[in-house]
Formats: C-alpha cells, structure tokens, sequence
C-alpha cells in the first residue's frame, strides 16, 4: 500500500481497496446459508513479526471499508475516520496495522443486495438473507484467518460498530485483547428500534422500492432513503447543536408562506438526504436496521448481561457523549455494569459534547485524548 | 502537597490493604494511589474519576478508569464487590458526605477515608488573623477551592459514630508526614482511617 507521507501529514496517504473472496459456505444466524461471499477491506500500518499489532475497525451503519487516507484518482475521498487513524494519530499506523472493512451485505463491494445471486444470476435485492451483527463477526473471522490475525490487539467501533466490538468479546472471546466500544448500547430501546422502523418504512413503501427488486426495474426508492437518511440525521445530532448550527434561520428574507424550502434546517436536512439516496443501497439501509435491532447478547443469555459477558477475556473502552440520545451514556454505564460484574478491566468516558451520536465521528479533543492514551498502552 | 506526602499517604493505605486486594478508588486522580496499590500490593480495581483531564492522565497510567460523578452515589457497583473502597483526600470536596460513606461500605468489606483536618493548630491560627487558611494541605484559597465541606478530625469520627460505623485504624499526620500521638484535632494536619 502506497503510504506517500507517512509521518508529516498525519494521512495514512494514498491507499486502495482490496478484496477476499470466501468460497466456503456461511451458514447465517437465520439459518440461511450463503454459499460463498467477498469482503472489501483495507489495511494501513504494517503488520508485525508477531503479527500482534492487528486492530479492526468495525463500521457503523453507512459504514464501510474507506476509513482513512484518500485514493489515487479520487484525492477528495477521505476515509471516514481518518481524523483517528494515521500515523501519529490516536490509531497510530506506525505502531498498529489496521484493518478495515465493509460488511456482509453491504453496498460498497462487498456480497450485497446488489451482488448476484448465484441461483438467479441477477442482483439479490430483498432476497438477500437478514445478517446480524454476529454473521458480520463471523465473516470478518475468516478475513483475519486469512489475514494470519490469530488475535486482535484491540477491535474498535462506534454505534452499530461498538456491537461487532462486543459481539467478538462474547463469542470469540480468545481472538481480541482489547474491544473499544464508542457510542453503543448493549441494545436498542423500543424507542431506538421505533425509529429504524419508520426509516424502513420509508423506504418500502417509496413505490420505486418494487418489494426490493428495483435495480431490475432501473430505478431506485430515492424518497425512500431521502426520508430515512434525514429521520436519521435529526436523530444522530442534539437538540442543542441543531440550535447552534441552524437556529430558526431562514435561508433568504422572511417567511414565503409556502412549503418550500424556508428553513436553514430544511436545507440542511434535504442535502443529506439526497446525497445519502445517490449513494447508499436501500436494502443494505433495511439490513444494517435489523442488525442494529436485533443485536442483543443478553436476550441470548437469559436476558442477564453480565452473563452474556461471562466468556469475555478482552480489556474493555467505553466511550459514550454527553448530548447522544440515541446510544445514551446510561446505555454504556450497563455494559460498564456487566463488565464489572465479570471483573473484567474497564475504563469509561463520558465526553462533553454538543454533537449528540455524531460525536463518535468529530476529533473531539477530550475524545480523542482517551483514544490515544488507551492505544498507547496496548502492548503488541 | 508535597511528593514525599503523598508517598506517605500511599504507604499507609498500602498497608490497610491486603496482597491482591480488589480496590475501589473514589477520585482516583491522575491513578497514582491505584498505580501504586497494583505494583505494590498486586491489588487490581477500578478508579473513579469525574474531571475528564483527570481520566486520561488514569488511563495514561495504566489503571481503570471509569468517569462517573460520585454525588450520584455508586448505583453502578454491588454489594459487597470490593474488599476495599477508598476515598483519598477527595471526601472534602463532595456534598452528600453521609450517603456516600454509606455507599462506601455498602460495595465494599471495608473503607479507606483520608482527608486534610480543618482543626489544625496552623489553620486555627490563620482562622484567629481572620483568614481561611492556606497549607500543604490545603493549598487553595478559599475562592477557588474544590472542598465543599470543612471538617476535622472530631467531626468526621463524629459522624461515623452517628452513622454506625466502626474505626478500625487510625493514623494521623503531621505537616511533616510523621505520625501524631496526642492531641490528633490540634497537631494533626492530615488524617487516614480504616472503616468498616
């Protein structure tokens, strides 16, 4: 991997995306079996002798694998976390080899909707099975297999990325050292879920959706995933920063009394939203949902979480914000909970910020103090 | 405070404080004491911390950290989970003193109080010239102190007397960290107790 200024600018630099193929069968929570897949990824830092130094970046529900430095012919297209990962950063790529990755049934390369079904030839579209958070940690163990990653220095995600962290900590509890989890929840309220529910329906009911199999009617549910991405965007900031940003401005002179477009937060709110629609797969936006629906460790062991965490072996960060609603501070303090419960070794922060759930994305510099003092005590 | 001080302070406690003992450290600080305790004594635990520069200089130190603000009380820990909680030279600066002290020993088989005495004999003194005192002990003015509440040794064992709980040990020190045998509320500006 080109790494063309490693140490002046802080940027990982050029990078490019690689793939594995898997030809072996997965069978998938639901029962559902895929008979092979691929799996994007990229890798920054170099891995060690020991190979001891590996960390996985998890995604977060519109994830993917381009986490950090740009690519050759797109030099605007910086990773999505590039900020902590580089060398010199929290993530510091000259002491870790960092893996980075797009999950199952994504829409980024990576076997998806959009992929062809073996059986049909044409694109999966809704027929692709229902993944969970446990299938994506299962998947992403056949990646470090191939990799030689026996065992993770640290496995770190945000959000729906924190419950892959998790998930690994639970179910492969040999495999990670370290599970850094920002800005997650040991599940989602019935409130969390409310909202995924709406965004889906949003999409379903969008009559360019046509039951999921709309790339054969070369289309695609735009209002669908316009709405879900702007439902999202409200629920992801705080009320605060939403003043501060935009206030009850209007974008020009008084009130038009119309429906048009008056508002600054109107205006904001519809950007994202179409830029999420040209972008971003409807059935990968249903399917990321119900993973973050249905993950719930301590519903699978008798709805106790500190049970759930009995097998953990890892070290353990949790990271929650101030202003987050939607993953809550008190939400990390229960997986603090079960984790003390096991005795395990964990550290806590609850950072100040306005930024509500999106603070798990800004460089924060109390957040990202925390990160590195952490990382710099990994041994690898 | 002065280094050697603290280093007092943390010899003593490391004594109360069994091979391998599991700790709870409210107001950890930077983690030194809890650092301390783990090289020293093998004792393993958590650090509780609310000011956040406080919680990475804990991490940086190796130790536990968890940013929880103690006047909520310690819901998140059960009963009877540690061997040993410990509140080192922080009791002063929170408000709800008793239920705390409560809370202390309800988590953990027994507690570790120290805190700086407000009845000795040098801030009496600058008390008599009409001034809140400033001391190795108490080295903040009283415009910018974190300490809420003013105690003394007779007080605190006052309270402990009220609330039922038994003092185990006691140590009192000096200015210059050395044990005081007499008249403790007089010559002692730092005090250390073992509860439970």
């Amino acid at each position: 991997m080109a790494n063309d200024f490693p140490l002046s600018s802080g940027s990982v630099g050029v990078v490019a995306p690689l793939s594995a193929r898997f030809d072996t069968p997965l069978t998938l929570k639901s029962g559902a079996v895929l008979p092979g897949f691929e799996l994007m990824y990229e890798t920054y830092g170099t891995l060690n002798g020991a190979r001891s130094n590996a960390v996985l970046v998890c995604p977060a529900l519109s994830g993917h694998h381009h986490a950090a430095g740009v690519y050759a012919d797109a030099p605007n297209n910086t990773g999505w976390w590039d900020n902590l990962i580089g060398p010199g950063k929290p993530l510091d790529t000259s002491k870790f080899f960092v893996v980075s990755i797009n999950n199952l049934g994504g829409c980024h390369g990576s076997t998806g909707p959009v992929s062809a079904n073996p059986d049909t030839g044409r694109p999966w579209g809704a027929d692709f099975p229902v993944v969970t958070v446990e299938d994506w940690m299962a998947a992403q163990a056949l990646l470090a297999d191939r990799l030689g990653v026996d065992s993770w220095a640290a496995i770190i995600g945000g959000s729906l990325g924190g419950m892959q962290a998790m998930a690994w900590s639970i179910h492969l509890p040999a495999r990670v050292r370290h599970a850094i989890v920002i800005a997650s929840a040991p599940k989602l309220t019935a409130q969390n879920i409310a909202f995924n529910e709406v965004a889906r329906q949003a999409i379903i009911t969008d009559p360019d959706f046509h039951g999921g199999h709309f790339y054969e009617h070369d289309t695609l549910p735009r209002r669908g995933l316009r709405l879900a991405r702007m439902l999202g965007h409200i629920t992801y900031q705080s009320d605060d920063l939403m003043a501060e940003k935009f206030g009850r401005r209007l974008r020009e002179g008084g009130r038009k009394f119309s429906f048009e477009v008056e508002f600054e937060v109107e205006s904001y709110l519809r950007y994202q939203g179409d830029k999420f629609a040209a972008s971003f797969d409807a059935n990968t936006y249903l399917l990321a949902t119900r993973a973050l629906d249905y993950f719930d460790p301590a519903g699978d062991a008798g709805g106790d979480l500190a049970a759930a965490f009995a097998p953990a072996m890892a070290d353990f960060l949790l990271v929650s914000f101030s202003t987050d609603w939607r993953f809550a501070p008190a939400r990390s303090r229960e997986i603090v909970d079960a984790l003390m419960r096991n005795r395990r070794n964990v550290s806590y922060a609850e950072i100040e910020s306005s930024a509500g759930h999106d603070s798990f994305l800004l460089d924060d510099p109390h957040y990202h103090a925390v990160l590195r003092a952490y990382f710099d005590n990994i041994t690898v | 405070m002065s280094t050697l001080d603290i280093r007092i302070d943390h010899d003593v406690i490391a004594s109360w404080v069994a091979e391998g003992a599991r700790v709870l450290d409210l107001g950890c600080g930077d983690g030194e004491l809890l650092r301390y305790l783990k090289d020293k004594r093998g004792a393993s635990g958590y650090g509780v911390e609310i000011d956040v520069d406080r919680v990475i200089a804990g991490m940086k130190n190796g130790i536990n950290v968890l940013q929880i603000d103690l006047e909520e009380g310690l819901y998140d820990f059960e009963d009877q989970s540690f061997d040993l909680v410990i509140i080192s030279n922080a009791l002063q600066t929170l408000h709800r003193t008793e239920k705390l002290l409560r809370e202390m020993l309800r988590v953990g088989r027994e507690a570790v109080v120290s805190f700086p005495n407000f009845a000795y004999w040098k801030h009496r003194v600058a008390i008599m010239d009409g001034h809140m005192p400033v001391s190795d002990r108490l080295p903040f003015q009283w415009y910018d102190t974190p300490n809420v509440r003013f105690f003394t040794v007779a007080d605190f064992e006052a309270l402990c007397d009220k609330l039922g709980i038994a003092v185990r040990e006691r140590l009192v020190l000096d200015d210059a960290g050395k044990p005081v045998t007499e008249e403790h509320n007089f010559l002692g500006s730092f005090a250390l107790y073992r509860l439970g």
